[in-house]
């Protein structure tokens, strides 16, 4: 019985099979044991992956591993830095997850290992027929001269894992003196989240103007370019004036790079200058999760290549990787990729678990970005699986035309649906 | 109209022509990347997106064409729309129209509906069938979310969306005769439906 895979089973058992599902029991009980499924990360896209893979096959057994009891969710975390929103906000739990008949189970996870098909974790060993990473993130703490873990949990947070960091910098805002610098350190490409340091700058400093109105806010960025460079730039104009400066860096210029900080002195030390800063949000360069590079998930540039469309690992067979960690070019890190791809990775597991070949994909982004009360902009994009990996629907997706071409009317509009992505993705990856 | 089906056999056949090995996804598929912004299972939780869940599958499809072209507003919509073939539309129709529709958790003004329930009989009714219940004609209106058929009728009325005939000869008659309070006491009338 064992040998038979479960769609071969129904066919095999025909009616029977859905007599005894209506009686209320499962007929796999009986013959072979039900396939397990362990996800590591219980971010957007492990959550989502989870809650799919039991909404698309109710007889795997998904097993959660997450160190957290709650989720703070990165999308909209920039508004708890303003006061639009309070952190509580921005918090989910696994409750909604266990009624899917999930199992969550507190842990860390500290190693994947794709040839014994477990994962290793500080609270026991979880077997698994197939395994969903979804890491999230690691923070390069060595990228710059006087940075370190405990500069980023002290006196310089990143907050680009949303959480205990976010109330922090909210903190320090709130401290700081009328006519204070703020420096945000952009990261070099590829991050977490490409517009979420220029919303950042946008909603501190709608906190500014209405607080601290003399001060200033200075992004130091290692790039030439950044999304939704124009209508940012247009939209701090027009709310802020000239209180957010962008520095960018040319190529070959290193004036705007960073080379050092120090914690003690709130001094930044780029190629051209030193500037004494008042808060500094520094949002280190970026890699896959640790426990992808630790279990020889990652290439050596840091990230995890997969089957765009399976998301199966190309390195570690068995393992599928999804959301930030993942190498899915064009799709952007960002919560609603991660969504996107835990849906397909999930109907590849069910499918690849029946012993079925995995469903043609599809996949799409949508980012938006608060710029003010009642001024949002957004960036969408449309993607197939051709020739073997992920394309853009050329003529499709882009950006909110710009602030020229738009009235305030339809921005206001871009928040309240926003507002309505943030309650439908939150439920739809963890409720 | 005609240019949507021009823009979408163009998209066909450049799609058909250009020889990749190209996916063909199910409507599941299609429809599961929609539920960021329009919930599981096309059940929307937030209140300016409207539940797709148990849509006339003829009114999906005209929307999303006129999406497409560009003559019916949005802010996203029309970026997302361009994406997809006719035949994608009809497999995420039949994929929405299968799933069953939950009444949005919404507040509504007891009085305003009450009153709006008396403008539906009388100028809605004929084509949204069942107090609005029906996905037949003009589509559920009775629990979808309120703030997005205020932008909707916003629409409506600046021209933006077109109206079909015979809805805006109803639209005028109530107006004139109810003036500016109309649409908000029809629509606290649908928010109230459970």
């Amino acid at each position: 019985m064992s040998n038979f895979s479960r769609r071969e089973f129904i066919k095999l058992t025909g009616g029977a099979t859905a007599a005894a599902a209506t009686l209320g029991f499962s007929p796999f009980v009986m013959g072979a044991a039900s396939k397990k499924v362990v996800v590591v990360g219980g971010g957007t896209g492990g959550a989502t992956a989870a809650k799919y893979i039991r909404m698309m096959d109710p007889n795997i057994e998904v097993t959660l591993i997450e160190p957290n009891e709650i989720h703070h969710t990165c999308y909209m975390s920039n508004e708890v830095l303003s006061g639009e929103r309070s952190i509580e906000q921005i918090q989910v739990s696994y409750d909604g997850l266990k009624k899917h008949g999930v199992k969550v189970v507190k842990a860390k996870a500290s190693m994947i290992d794709a040839v014994k098909k477990q994962v290793v974790t500080d609270n026991g060993s979880f077997p698994f027929d197939r395994c969903v990473v979804s890491p999230g993130i690691s923070l390069v703490y060595d990228a710059y001269e006087g940075y370190s873990k405990e500069v980023a949990d002290g006196a310089i947070p990143h907050a680009w894992k949303a959480g205990p960091q976010t109330e922090t910098l909210r903190k320090q805002l709130v401290d700081m003196k009328d006519g204070g610098v703020v420096v945000i350190v952009a990261p070099p490409n590829p991050f977490r989240c490409p517009p979420g340091p220029y919303e950042r700058a946008a909603q501190m400093a709608h906190y500014l103007k209405n607080n601290k109105p003399k001060s200033k806010i200075i992004i130091l960025d290692p790039k030439a370019s950044f999304s939704k460079q124009g209508l940012f730039t247009s939209g701090w104009k027009k709310h802020y004036g000239d209180m957010i400066e962008w520095r960018g860096t040319p190529e070959g210029s290193d004036d705007n790079k960073v080379k050092s900080v120090d914690a003690a002195t709130m001094t930044v030390a780029t190629g051209f200058d030193e500037i004494k800063a008042d808060v500094i949000n520094l949002i280190p360069p970026q890699k896959a999760g640790k426990i992808a590079l630790d279990s020889g998930l990652a290439s050596d540039k840091g990230w995890c290549p997969v089957d765009h469309k399976t998301f199966e690992s190309t390195l570690k067979p068995g393992v599928h990787v999804i959301g930030d960690a993942s190498i899915a070019m064009p799709m952007p890190k960002s919560g609603y990729s991660a969504n996107s791809q835990g849906k397909v990775c999930a109907a590849a597991v069910v499918a690849l678990l029946n012993g079925q070949e995995a469903p043609d994909p599809a996949y799409v982004n949508t980012c938006y970005s608060i710029l003010a009360p009642n001024d949002g902009i957004s960036v969408a994009a449309v993607y197939r699986y051709v020739d073997g990996k992920i394309q853009d629907v050329k003529g499709a997706g882009g950006l909110t035309p710009g602030y020229d071409k738009t009235t305030d009317a339809m921005r206001a509009r871009e928040v309240q649906y926003a507002y309505s992505w943030y309650k439908n993705i939150v439920h739809d990856s963890f409720g | 109209m005609q240019t949507s089906k021009i823009k979408g056999t163009l998209l066909a056949c450049s799609l058909a022509l250009s020889g990749a090995a190209f996916a063909a996804p199910s409507g599941d598929m299609l429809g599961n990347t929609c539920a960021g912004c329009h919930g599981t299972n096309g059940n929307s939780v937030g209140p300016a997106s409207p539940t797709l869940a148990g849509m006339d599958q003829e009114i999906f499809i005209d929307a999303m064409k006129a999406y497409r072209d560009d003559s019916r507003a949005s802010t996203i919509m029309g970026r997302l729309a361009k994406g997809y073939t006719d035949e994608e539309y009809a497999a995420m129709a039949e994929y929405f129209n299968k799933q069953k529709f939950a009444a949005a958790d919404q507040p509504a003004d007891e009085a305003l509906a009450k009153k709006g329930a008396k403008l539906h009989d009388k100028y809605c009714e004929k084509c949204h069938e069942d107090g609005g219940r029906s996905a037949a004609d003009g589509g559920i209106l009775a629990g979808q979310w309120m703030p997005y058929l205020a932008y909707s009728m916003e629409d409506f009325m600046a021209g933006t969306r077109e109206m079909p005939k015979k809805m805006k000869q109803q639209v005028e008659k109530m107006n004139k005769a109810v003036g500016a309070d109309a649409a908000a006491q029809l629509l606290n009338f649908y928010a109230s439906q459970k």
